[in-house]
């Protein structure tokens, strides 16, 4: 047996401070590309989080009969129009409630927080890591959504490009408390699927994803107006067509981002 | 001299007492045994002297630090191998010591680390596809990896096959024989008979002996057994109806 590189005695403290810093700044950049890296071996999960928004756009808008076509209902605006913002609210549930919710509930039951936890590196890091790796792939996934829109059918819009961007940051924010609330308090990786599946099917009806824009019975748009989704996608909604989201919607939001994210930060471990 | 210093250890979970009183001490460059039954506190303590928990009473000192203030300091001293702790599934052999010596400032060559374990071969490989033995050997180079003075390995072998189980014993000779002190968490007998220089036998929260091997066996008088062996001996001293604290002695 070669035995050169078992561990040699290192005098303590012997580090040094600039050295440690250095290996912070490597060790954040590795968890990154580590995370990235899983992120894509699960391809399913991979292709709802990035492709299905694209996808779904383009499948609706090609085989939806009068999806392309302006519709008297809606005062002469086509439905693909009034189903982007929602594409991007599903988009968001689906990042949030699917891919963050089961890579973290899966570190949790494995145990890799909990080995994290035992080397210099805390566990916040690699949440952190996680939360990069996976508003790239939101970003890329509605990224996808738009171009697929804008190529393929010419959708055209004049959005409120601030109103668009804080209500997918704020949309974005409240789903990613509610999955780590939900990691939280799941004890195994198949509960927190089970009820992130109970979340994310009530979650899209109440962005709208079956019943688009002015499909939305009132009554049912009153109750998704208090939903951290149903507020997400009724605030892209407006921005898209060039106004400034109500504030109802962005105080659903930001309310849900400080009740979920301080719940899911005083209940959550590093082990099950 | 000494490398660990454990003294009156207490630790409870809600009205559960999980440590009642342990009190050891590790001498550098030795295997030291944590041997008892399920549930007697071994990996509880293994866990607060590692500042993983935090004691509810007594001290701890690792290499002179306080586990639960200089936490930050020991991890990088203190290789750490846990039972019941993997890897995400589709992480591969390279990635994973590749990322974990990212984590310190002076790393091992995780390469070399990779080889001398024998992982080359399966470096390309993810980690659910490893076999039982493989995982361990993966979990030893982790918590070697950061080049540390103690490494702490709780219940290295168990799921094993026999030859496996031996590999793994020379293994951990192999890390002493570096210098490195190695705190072995176990049920095994056999394994703590062969690997550890001394012994701590723990009883429900209690230290009941501290010992080599051999003179555990033979303090332990059996009526009707002629050669006891290490089982038998800490079989009698942690059994239910044992009288305590008869066999310690100290150091």
């Amino acid at each position: 047996m070669n035995a050169t590189a078992l561990p040699q005695h290192v005098s303590a403290g012997n580090g040094g401070r600039s050295a440690r810093r250095r290996s912070a700044g490597r060790s954040t950049v590795k968890l990154i590309v580590t995370e990235a890296k899983l992120f894509v071996r699960e391809p399913l999960g991979a292709f709802f989080g990035v492709i299905f928004p694209a996808a779904l756009v383009l499948i609706l808008g090609a085989a939806m009969p009068g999806f392309d076509e302006p519709s008297a209902d809606i005062g002469g605006r086509r439905p693909i129009e009034f189903y982007l913002p929602i594409t991007l609210a599903l988009a968001i549930g689906t990042v949030a409630l699917v891919n963050l919710l089961n890579a973290l509930a899966a570190d949790r039951e494995k145990g890799v927080l909990r080995r994290l936890s035992t080397t210099p590196v805390s566990p916040i890091r690699l949440l952190v890591a996680q939360i990069v790796v996976n508003v790239a792939a939101l970003l890329l996934g509605s990224g996808l959504a738009l171009l697929a829109a804008v190529l393929a059918f010419g959708v055209e819009a004049r959005p409120d490009v601030p109103g668009m961007l804080v209500a997918f940051v704020l949309g974005s924010a409240s789903m990613a408390a509610l999955a780590l609330l939900v990691a939280a308090f799941t004890p195994t990786s198949r509960a927190a699927t089970g009820i992130g599946s109970l979340v994310y099917y009530p979650m899209l009806f109440a962005a709208g994803v079956w019943t688009p824009g002015p499909l939305m019975p009132d009554a049912v748009r009153r109750v998704a107006d208090f939903t951290p989704l149903g507020a997400a996608s009724q605030a892209l909604q407006d921005a898209w067509s060039g106004d400034w989201p109500q504030p109802l919607h962005l105080a659903v939001l930001v309310g849900s981002t400080v009740l979920f994210g301080g719940l899911a930060a005083k209940l959550f471990r590093w082990s099950s | 001299m000494t490398v660990i210093e454990v003294s009156n250890l207490q630790k409870r979970y809600g009205d559960q007492v999980a440590v009642r009183d342990v009190s050891f001490e590790v001498r550098p460059g030795e295997i030291f045994g944590i041997v008892g039954p399920n549930g007697s506190g071994k990996t509880t303590t293994v866990e607060c002297l590692t500042g993983l928990r935090q004691a509810d009473g007594g001290t701890i000192r690792v290499l002179g630090l306080d586990p639960t203030r200089d936490r930050a300091e020991l991890r990088h001293q203190v290789g750490i191998q846990l039972q019941e702790s993997h890897l995400p599934d589709r992480l591969k052999v390279w990635e994973a010591l590749d990322l974990y010596s990212s984590f310190y400032a002076e790393p091992a060559d995780w390469r070399a680390l990779m080889d001398e374990l024998g992982l080359t071969a399966k470096r390309n490989t993810v980690f659910a596809k490893l076999s039982g033995g493989q995982k361990q050997r993966l979990s030893v180079a982790l918590a070697l990896v950061g080049n540390p003075r103690i490494a702490v390995l709780d219940e290295l072998t168990t799921g094993l096959d026999p030859q496996a189980r031996r590999d793994t014993w020379q293994l951990v000779r192999d890390v002493r024989d570096r210098g490195v002190t190695v705190v072995l968490v176990t049920h095994f007998m056999d394994e703590a008979e062969r690997l550890c220089d001394r012994l701590a036998v723990v009883r429900a929260g209690e230290v009941v002996a501290i010992a080599t091997p051999a003179e555990l066996v033979a303090r332990t008088e059996l009526p009707g057994v002629e050669r006891p062996t290490l089982e038998d001996a800490v079989l009698a001293l942690t059994s239910p109806t044992a009288t305590g604290r008869t066999a310690t002695s100290p150091n």
